[in-house]
């Protein structure tokens, strides 16, 4: 298939806590189907999407399938471009290490985990997202 | 320009279907081929031929199955998002046990995959949304 020439860069920008809506479940399925056509893919949490990564998820509550887990995947997918959102951290009272970890596994280095991960400034996130191809906001 | 279309909220509620049918009839004015529409999220909504809106009202539905049959626009519905919301045609309510089905002509339903290569063949994908 052609499509196999081209290589564009898609960004997944989610900006939806995780369960008052569908859309970062929804979100995360099409980052992981994409992640079949070998595309430079990256993800971008900002606003309310910041909440998608929070530590020590409890859905019980409110009758909802806990997804969290999936996020510490994408490592295995190939995705390991994850921007987040300086100010929209800052705006929520959290930090980093209120977010879960998130891995790629490096086979040039013995298969070293390295962080996925990039805390970025909005100034920056737009300079990044300036040089994509395809941006899909959920 | 060979555009793609993603169109991610239902009708009526939100006025992104509108915009889009709005943007891909001008779009086709200007001489811009659409490689393909995808309805994702709620978007699925849009593809229900059982929508009975008021006879003053527009019929975004038919709008979007019209078009498609002039211009020979590929209308694209997510299986896993139309699944979930009760959007099925023959083969999927067949699979799924269901005793009908409810898409309108013109749209068809595929996979998720479908929107991806949008992206990747389309010289823009613009999305309509919330």
């Amino acid at each position: 298939m052609s499509d196999e020439q081209i290589v564009k860069k898609f960004m997944y920008v989610n900006r939806k806590s995780p369960y008052g809506t569908i859309y970062a479940l929804e979100s995360l399925e099409v980052v992981l189907i994409s992640a079949a056509f070998d595309q430079d893919v990256s993800l971008t949490f900002t606003d309310d999407g910041v909440y998608q990564l929070m530590k020590n998820q409890q859905t019980d509550g409110i009758g909802m399938k806990n997804f969290s887990s999936t996020y510490s995947a994408l490592g295995d997918y190939e995705i390991k471009k994850i921007f987040i959102d300086k100010e929209s951290l800052d705006e929520r009272g959290l930090s980093l290490s209120d977010l879960q970890e998130l891995v790629w596994e490096d086979e040039d280095e013995d298969y070293a985990e390295k962080s996925s991960i990039n805390l970025v400034s909005r100034a920056e996130l737009s300079e990044i997202m300036n040089q994509q191809d395809v941006v899909l906001s959920f | 320009m060979k555009l793609g279309i993603l169109i991610n909220e239902g009708p009526y509620q939100h006025q992104a279907s509108d915009t889009a049918l709005q943007y891909v009839k001008a779009a086709l004015k200007k001489g811009h081929e659409i490689y393909r529409v995808f309805f994702y999220n709620d978007g699925v909504n849009n593809a229900t031929r059982l929508a009975t809106p008021p006879q003053d009202d527009r019929n975004i539905t038919k709008e979007w199955s019209s078009l498609a049959k002039d211009h020979g626009i590929d209308l694209v519905v997510c299986v896993a998002a139309a699944q979930r919301r009760g959007i099925l045609d023959k083969g999927e309510a067949e699979r799924n046990g269901k005793d009908s089905d409810n898409i309108e002509d013109g749209f068809r339903i595929s996979g998720l995959g479908q929107l991806v290569e949008a992206g990747i063949q389309a010289d823009r994908l613009i999305t309509f949304g919330d």
